[in-house]
């Protein structure tokens, strides 16, 4: 009877978090504390795992019934590696705003770092985490998640940065005069004005994440096979085993997830966010969010705050208060402190020449056939990186606008284009690579659709999004003035979501060149398919442990990256930001 | 209380200056004394961007000066932690934070216990008068009621000295003066717990309504020109002729900094602290200082301009500065660079604080539109440097066009950064208007064509002019 009860409410939870009267309900504690329980049990299983004995090659299920599983542990793999990206974002973007001198090198590092594919940094990832944990399963894992980590953090720490240069000038004057400590001003003024910009940027990295671990669970490096169980593994082995149905349960277990994601994290805490808009008024539209309200509503939640954190962050206030004030006399930096720096820093650059004279050595023994074949492929995967772009522009565009421009279609296709924006090309790989060899293309061919199918999407909601904030006003001015058809375009349309083309191509560029490591290269059923191209010369030089090659190849790609983000993007961005500019 | 005399905060030969990459400084605070004594209101009058709000940030230990000590009640300011607060023009409220939060955050910051907290952010509140809107949010305030939420947060920590900075320039003109009310009168009644308020403004009148000190602030770099007692008693009538008198001097002041005028009523106003016309020499300290003698162009639209030179015209050629400003209800800040640029343009002449219309003046007023820009290029290539070099450069180059690098190159000797933008965009936008070139701002390009459009199309009239005359060309966006 009262579980019916329970269960009527459960569905109408949009009704229910807006009367007030139910506000008393047991039911947010209840499954709050439902949550609790499971978190345990999966606290231990995973510790199970994780500190058994190295199992070099774990069989991979192929049954329905492991993906739960499966998909528990890719998602506590993405969460780890989110998590140390949070912290590193915090600590990065920190030091690289206020440290003048630093921030002239951290910040030219991180765009290049964010150029580099992330894949080609597996093969040392992964055999320095198994050379630091040996015989335990941690060694593997943590490979993974590392490279989970260098696939979302980049942006996040740029994101950050960004936010805190940002923080205008009055804000941070009140916080001096009134005498706030570091960690006032951290709590109060950094983090909130940085909050946006984290959560959507975050968004985008776990996306980034699924990314990565779709290839990081199961690889070859030379003669050593690595496996973890997950959806990655799952996937890629019913792929090698040519299971179409259970590649599409893998697919949709994923999409699941990330929609559940979307359901329970990122809605919710971008509704939160919505309160650290820096706004003078009030907007009128408030993203809303169930599970956000179910969470404010449970009282249990509410005396545990009150219990824990609410205590604890007054002590740490005042901790820091008193500490600050004491210090006011202090002179500010002591001499053992900025020794300790100056040796850190000549330490780093002692490892930095070191690196560089190692890579030089390695490089140089790379002969010259080698670096051609290299620049070749470089230049076939640069064709097919831009003619994948070009062919999702051309029908993006058209059928974005049209969605855009209709209200009552873009409500229905926005959402959908952006749940297909967040699969992972990687996952889609083995699908289309079936299908195509069913019809008779090859590799070459099949690689643009893979890399089109994983990026496509970017540019469609971006330009979605951009054909909804074209003003009425400038719309109705064109058919006043009789402008249809192509004058439309060119002087309408076309301009008015440049800004937004620009974004979604940016992002679709930097995930083909990443995905061309894979779609270049890959095994099915046993067999080797290959084309020529840079990600495959790379794929290549991983599976046969070839380092110099490896190193060659991917500085080769971060090159070429950085250089079209500087020549192209970067002025196109510029031309957004100044002459596209739709003011209000 | 101490020694009523003894001054809270004691700036002895303070200067703020910004090196430049050649060796040189460019000073923004010319060496200046200045205290703040317990017991008053200081109002600090300036013109925009004259280095005022530059000095409050000193005197409140935010920014330290390039030379020069801050003594606190008599010892040097490095070793102190000044009791002091600031109420900004922005309010800078935290937006995340409560209006019960932001008022704790100062006393946060100082390990004040929660109940102790709560009590005392609760009491200045109920001073300001927001009690009921403890929970609110900033953005759902109006800009009256944040400003006061910035007061309480202010008056929570019991400042000695509660600083200024516009604080009523944000908000609209009844709610400005209402606050003002509400200020002046905790103020009298000893209901805020300060000693003294410093408060930067543009606003005259705000400044003889509230001071009972005022200095005036000349610029480039910033010095005091005059600084003198107010003794007008409380409440202050506008239409009072001392009140009155009071707001033209300072008004002559500002607009002929280089003449000396006399105080008006010494009862009214009380001792002079500083002459108009400012102290004579700033001490010989020898720095390598780049005196600024280059042409420094008044940020004002040829709109505005146009529109004042046919409102003069119209009122007979010579009107009060004071009446002109209440009539158009602008700020001195507003209509300042526009007499300046009327003045530097030839199109009319500042006397004792009146504006007066010169014949080129009359001429400009009565012309239509295409005429209008010809005079306007007269006007421009006679008087104004950087637009002669422009056109001389443009005229002898083959192709007729430079990039526009060359010339913030030598404005950027001259000014500090942002000042040389705003140079640069004025100039851009007066040599658009008297056609001398255009400007290609995506490219950096300066051009010149050779065929005057303004000659050909001049026999072509246009209606638009009388009836719209302050927009007319008003047309570069921002």
């Amino acid at each position: 009877m009262k579980k019916s009860l329970n269960l009527r409410r459960l569905s109408a939870f949009r009704l229910w978090s807006q009367l007030p009267s139910l506000e008393t309900s047991r039911l947010p504690d209840v499954i709050m504390f439902a949550a609790a329980i499971a978190l345990f049990y999966g606290v231990v299983t995973v510790g199970r795992t994780w500190f058994g004995p190295f199992t070099p090659s774990v069989e991979i299920s192929r049954s329905l019934w492991a993906l739960p599983a499966y998909a528990g542990y890719s998602l506590l793999r993405i969460t780890i590696a989110y998590v140390l990206s949070l912290i590193f974002t915090l600590v990065y973007g920190y030091v690289a705003a206020y440290n003048p001198r630093a921030e002239r090198f951290m910040i030219p590092l991180l765009d290049v770092l964010q150029s580099i594919p992330v894949l080609s940094f597996l093969p040392g990832v992964m055999l320095a985490m198994v050379a630091l944990f040996p015989g335990r399963q941690l060694g593997v894992e943590m490979g993974a998640i590392l490279l989970i980590f260098t696939g979302q953090v980049w942006n996040m720490a740029f994101s950050f940065y960004a936010s805190l240069k940002s923080i205008p000038k009055d804000m941070r004057e009140a916080a001096t005069i009134y005498r706030f400590s570091w960690w006032q001003r951290f709590t109060q003024m950094e983090l909130p004005f940085s909050a946006i910009g984290l959560v959507w940027n975050s968004m985008m990295s776990v996306a980034g994440g699924w990314f990565a671990l779709m290839v990081c669970e199961m690889f070859v490096l030379g003669s050593r096979d690595f496996r973890l169980p997950g959806l990655g593994s799952y996937l890629q082995t019913a792929a090698s085993a040519g299971d179409t149905r259970s590649i599409l349960w893998g697919i949709a277990t994923m999409v699941m997830v990330i929609v559940l994601l979307d359901q329970f994290i990122w809605r919710p805490v971008i509704a939160w966010a919505e309160k650290f808009k820096v706004e003078q008024v009030e907007s009128t539209d408030v993203s809303g969010s169930w599970v956000l309200n179910l969470v404010r509503h449970s009282t249990a939640l509410a005396k545990i705050r009150k219990k824990t954190i609410r205590p604890l962050s007054e002590r740490l206030l005042l901790h820091f208060a008193r500490k600050h004030t004491e210090e006011v006399s202090d002179g500010p930096s002591s001499p053992v402190g900025a020794w300790m720096i100056r040796s850190i820093v000549l330490l780093a650059l002692a490892g930095i020449c070191y690196g560089v004279v190692r890579v030089a050595m390695i490089l140089s023994g790379l002969q010259s056939s080698e670096l051609h074949q290299a620049a070749l492929g470089l230049g076939a995967t640069f064709l097919r990186v831009n003619l994948a772009l070009l062919i999702g522009a051309l029908w993006t565009i058209p059928v974005g606008v049209a969605i855009g421009f209709n209200p009552r279609l873009a409500r229905i296709a926005q959402p959908l284009a952006q749940i297909a924006a967040s699969v992972p090309a990687t996952a889609l790989l083995p699908v289309i690579l079936l299908l195509l060899i069913h019809i008779g293309g090859g590799l070459g061919i099949a690689a643009i659709v893979v890399l089109l199918l994983g990026t496509q999407w970017y540019v469609l909601f971006n330009v979605i999004a951009g054909a909804i904030a074209i003003p009425t006003d400038l719309k109705e001015c064109c058919s006043v003035f009789h402008i249809h058809g192509i004058d439309r375009w060119k002087k309408l349309i076309l301009p008015g979501i440049f800004p937004y083309l620009v974004t979604g191509l940016v992002t679709a560029s930097g995930g083909a060149w990443n995905a061309s490591i894979v779609a270049e290269y890959f095994h099915l059923k046993g067999h080797l398919y290959t084309t020529t191209g840079l990600g495959a010369t790379i794929s290549q030089a991983t599976d046969a442990g070839d380092y110099k090659m490896l190193i060659a190849a991917t500085m080769m790609m971060a090159a070429t990256v950085v250089t079209i983000n500087r020549l192209v993007w970067r002025k196109l961005y510029g031309l957004a930001e100044t002459r596209f500019r739709l003011e209000a | 209380m101490i020694l009523a005399d003894e001054p809270i905060i004691e700036a002895r030969a303070i200067e703020k200056s910004y090196p430049q990459p050649d060796g040189t400084r460019i000073q923004v605070v010319g060496i200046t004394d200045f205290s703040i004594e317990p017991g008053k209101i200081i109002c600090l009058l300036g013109a925009s961007g004259c280095g005022k709000s530059t000095l409050l940030r000193i005197l409140s230990g935010l920014s330290k000066p390039s030379s020069g000590t801050l003594f606190w009640h008599g010892k040097p300011l490095a070793d102190e932690s000044p009791n002091v607060a600031i109420v900004f023009q922005s309010f800078a409220l935290f937006p995340w934070l409560t209006v019960l939060e932001n008022v704790e955050a100062p006393l946060e910051a100082r390990g004040v216990t929660a109940v102790e907290r709560r009590k005392r952010a609760l009491r200045t509140l109920d001073t300001v008068g927001l009690d009921g809107f403890e929970s609110a949010y900033p953005k759902e305030l109006s800009g009256g009621m944040k400003q006061r939420v910035g007061f309480a947060r202010a008056l929570v920590v019991e400042p000695e000295v509660l600083f200024m900075d516009e604080p009523f320039s944000a908000l609209d003109v009844l709610t400005a003066e209402s606050l003002r009310g509400e200020l002046l009168e905790l103020w009298l009644t000893k209901k805020m717990p300060t000693n003294a308020i410093f408060i930067v403004t543009h606003n005259i009148e705000e400044a003889v309504m509230l001071a009972d000190r005022i200095v005036v602030l000349g610029r480039n770099p910033a010095r005091v020109r005059s600084d003198f007692g107010v003794r007008l008693s409380h409440p202050r009538d506008r239409k009072s002729a001392r009140f009155v008198e009071l707001v033209d001097y300072i008004y002559k002041i500002m607009t002929q900094p280089e003449i000396e005028h006399t105080l008006p009523d010494p009862e009214s106003t009380g001792e002079i602290l500083v002459p108009a016309g400012g102290l004579k020499s700033t001490q010989g300290r020898e720095a390598p200082l780049r005196a600024s003698k280059y042409q420094i162009l008044p940020h004002a639209r040829v709109g505005g301009l146009a529109g004042l030179l046919e409102l003069l015209h119209d009122r007979g050629g010579r009107e009060d500065l004071f009446r002109l400003s209440d009539e158009l209800v602008m700020d001195v800040e507003d209509l300042l660079p526009i007499l300046e640029a009327c003045v530097l343009l030839g199109f009319a002449t500042l006397k004792e604080g009146d504006v007066e219309i010169s014949p080129q003046g009359i001429a400009f007023a009565d012309a239509d539109i295409q005429s209008r820009k010809m005079l306007f290029r007269q006007a421009a290539l006679e008087h104004i440097t950087l637009l002669k070099q422009i056109d001389s450069i443009l005229k002898r180059k083959s192709d007729h066009s430079i990039s526009d690098e060359f010339f913030r190159d030598i404005l950027d000797e001259h000014f500090a950064e942002d000042e040389m933008e705003r140079q640069f965009d004025t100039a851009v936008n007066w040599g658009r208007y008297a056609e001398i070139f255009d400007y290609d701002r995506e490219a950096g390009v300066l051009t010149q064509t050779d065929l005057m459009p303004t000659e050909l199309m001049h026999d072509r009239d246009s209606h638009q002019e009388a009836s719209n005359p302050s927009t007319t060309n008003d047309a570069q966006p921002r």
